[in-house]
């Protein structure tokens, strides 16, 4: 194949797939080969500038697709079958919607002339995917497809990014025409915002200035805006309290003192307090969560609220604002810093002061403290050490329920990008796919997989992938035998009756683990975590699965049930 | 309250069902939904009946805008415009005097009678959708067969234009 990236003698739609992804630079598709995409991966093995990451299921690619563009600042891209193998694909589609994750998803289709028939492998992808992406496209002529494929990451990655599924019928891979990329594309349907409105820039500062008692609160935007650093400063300059959402650890440094922690239904005492109290709340690409605003009736009462987004739609979709900003948080805060050092106007000192020496009476709380003389294996320990061993400088990738959580809470990142969770949609068994795609984007970094024994088995079949990669990962497995946010919530709110949140015939992970070519440690005592540990790290070239044997009875706290307000938390 | 939102947008396979989809996953009422392409044929221009809290139709006018086949939009209610309805409706006129009556009622109305059989009429009738109910009503005494309503259209009065 020629470097330019037209040819004037027609190629096969398949070869213009392979040409058209070289051309947006993507190094690696992660994807299963199935009977309607034989075409684009005959074409893909005939080429060596794309690589392809053969997963063990669809769900899996989609993950490990999400999990290199959430550490990174690439895209990430996923290419399954028509039929089963796009149904596969669905959750990790979904939970990119949810997180705002850019990501292009190539789907198969029946041929063109099947399509409607029930063919064999046939499903209508671009109706069952529609309410979970941010667009989709199906291609009906080959004429289209780069053009098409343009598009599709285009709107992936501008504006509030998302997902796109691009749906290609096998007939339209085998077809041929000549093949032109586009170098730019214009869609008078879509023109995202980025810059600020001016007057309301103006607005902004005067609020932000008035403040006595002010709190920023930040969310994913600032990690996928790349506005951490702009963040830094304005927080910086001001002197205000922060807090980041769970979506947003890592967008401003935890070790910060200016930094409350998270907030939340699992957030710190000070951060929740510090939001209800607040007079000026500054909400900077964050999207106002249930999870996060706890009963909206009680939120923030005394707040005006200052709201930057670049999706118009999230503007007071939940709370009322006072002073909408549509824009890249990027910008709109380097427009917002400027607009501080023009207004010349500088914090209320000692109101500053007062709301400090308050914030620093709810900090005093220590309201993430647990029992540090268990005999048992405390999964907040484990967490706190693995932070400790990997000097806060892991790529950590989470599932979902109790351990992500701790995870959150004690794993202090300082960078963005280092934390990847799914926040939206709560997807169990995204940690080890998702730690996959970061080893992908990063080969040479330590990456954690914080997760427990019942997510880790919903994509528990990407241990083989790691093993044909030789991807080093470090697992961390807080294994407490039960569901353990279902059971406390059971504890909690069901008077202790555990329905099914117990997880009978665990299976022996160390032996799972060497099944698959792994090392596998189990550690059931305190005192054996941080060595461990430390082994798994040492371990530099090799999946390491750590089976934590965690208390079962503890519970993440601190909490605000639900229908309480921020102000109304469970402490231990 | 009730809204007539217009929306322009591509004329492409699925763009009604990217509409119509966000209307169901989040749950906004649709009264009534019209659509067909413009006089640029790679434009479709819908218009959309739905009611709700001020907060709720600017979030529909915001998820709305989000759709990327979308291109622009325009919640009517906010200005001076004018909305049609076109109903056909079939009713019985098995005697001589029903047929008079029907007429008589139709001219009222403003209506014309477009199909006629020995026993049965077919009434054209265009207008707001309370004169179109206004006549339904006024046919009580008559067997309707059936009746087909277009959903509304709506557009701005004076130099307001929906156009790209």
């Amino acid at each position: 194949m020629s470097e330019s990236s037209s040819s004037f003698t027609a190629i096969t739609g398949a070869e213009i797939f392979c040409r058209s992804l070289q051309a947006e630079g993507v190094e690696v598709v992660f994807g299963y080969p199935g009977g309607a995409v034989l075409h684009i991966y005959d074409a893909l093995y005939r080429q060596d500038k794309v690589a392809h990451v053969l997963v063990r299921h669809e769900q899996g690619a989609v993950h490990a697709a999400e999990g290199y563009a959430k550490s990174s600042d690439k895209p990430g891209v996923a290419l399954v079958t028509s039929g089963p193998g796009a149904t596969n694909a669905i959750t990790g589609i979904a939970d990119a919607y949810m997180d705002s994750v850019p990501l292009v998803v190539f789907t198969g289709q029946v041929p063109t002339s099947l399509i409607g028939n029930d063919a064999f492998q046939e499903v209508d992808t671009v109706g069952i995917t529609r309410p979970c992406v941010k667009h989709n496209f199906l291609v009906k002529d080959v004429k289209d497809l780069a053009a098409t494929i343009k598009k599709a990451f285009y709107v992936a990655t501008t504006g509030r990014p998302g997902p796109v599924v691009v749906d290609i019928p096998k007939d339209v891979t085998a077809d041929t025409c000549e093949f032109e990329y586009p170098e730019s594309i214009h869609m008078r349907s879509y023109n995202p915002t980025s810059k600020g409105h001016t007057g309301q820039i103006r607005r902004a500062v005067e609020l932000i200035l008035s403040a006595k008692q002010p709190m920023i609160y930040t969310g994913g935007g600032v990690i996928l805006g790349r506005g951490s650093e702009a963040l830094t400063e304005f927080t910086r300059q001001l002197g205000y309290p922060i807090t980041n959402t769970l979506m947003g650890l890592g967008g401003y440094p935890a070790s910060d003192k200016q930094y409350l922690g998270m907030l939340g239904m699992h957030g710190t005492y000070e951060a929740n307090m510090a939001m209800h109290h607040a007079d000026v709340l500054i909400a900077i690409g964050a999207r106002f969560d249930d999870r996060v605003t706890g009963n909206i009736e009680k939120f923030c009462p005394h707040a005006k609220i200052v709201h930057v987004d670049v999706d118009p739609s999230s503007i007071s979709k939940n709370v009322k604002v006072d002073v909408p900003i549509v824009g890249e948080v990027e910008p709109v805060l380097r427009e917002l810093i400027k607009g501080l050092n023009e207004n010349g106007g500088k914090p209320d000192a000692e109101a500053l002061a007062t709301w400090w020496k308050q914030i620093e009476e709810w900090q005093a709380q220590d309201c993430l403290k647990y029992d540090q003389t268990s005999e048992l294996i405390k999964p907040q320990y484990v967490v706190q050490k693995f932070w400790e061993l990997t000097q806060g400088d892991a790529f950590v990738t989470s599932d979902v329920g109790q351990h992500q959580m701790w995870a959150a809470q004690f794993y202090r990142f300082d960078k963005p990008n280092r934390w990847i969770n799914s926040g939206g949609l709560g997807t169990m068994g995204v940690g080890l796919p998702f730690a996959m795609g970061v080893q992908f984007a990063h080969p040479d970094a330590t990456v954690g997989c914080i997760t427990g024994e019942a997510s880790i088995q919903m994509c528990i079949q990407e241990l083989s992938t790691c093993f044909q990669y030789q991807l080093p990962l470090k697992i961390l497995n807080l294994n407490n035998r039960y569901l353990g946010m279902v059971r406390q919530w059971q504890e909690f709110f069901y008077q202790g009756r555990y329905a099914m949140s117990y997880m009978d015939a665990l299976p022996d992970f160390v032996k799972l683990a060497e099944a698959y070519g792994h090392v596998g440690i189990q550690i059931t005592q305190p005192g054996d975590v941080e060595g461990a540990i430390k082994e798994a790290l040492a371990q530099k070239e090799r999946l390491v699965f750590l089976d934590f044997i965690t208390d079962q009875s503890e519970n993440v706290y601190p909490m605000i049930p639900a229908g309480a307000g921020q102000n109304e938390m469970i402490l231990v | 309250m009730r809204h007539i939102i217009s929306v322009l947008l591509e004329n492409e396979a699925g763009a009604l069902s990217r509409v119509a989809g966000l209307f169901s996953a989040r749950g906004y009422n649709i009264e009534s939904l019209t659509v067909a392409p413009t006089d640029d044929p790679s434009l479709s221009r819908m218009t959309i009946v739905t009611s709700g809290s001020d907060e709720i139709v600017e979030q529909i006018t915001k998820q709305l805008n989000k759709l990327i086949d979308v291109i622009k939009l325009l919640d009517m209610t906010a200005y001076p415009h004018i909305e049609r309805e076109m109903a056909l409706i079939k009713v019985r006129v098995p005697e001589a005097a029903d047929r008079e009556e029907a007429k008589r009622l139709a001219d009222i109305f403003r209506g014309r009678i477009i199909d006629v059989t020995h026993d049965t009429y077919v009434i054209e009738i265009t207008g707001e959708g309370s004169k179109l109910d206004a006549f339904l009503v006024a046919l009580d005494g008559f067997t309707v067969l059936e009746v087909v309503r277009s959903g509304v259209m709506g557009i701005a009065r004076g130099d307001v234009a929906l156009q790209i």
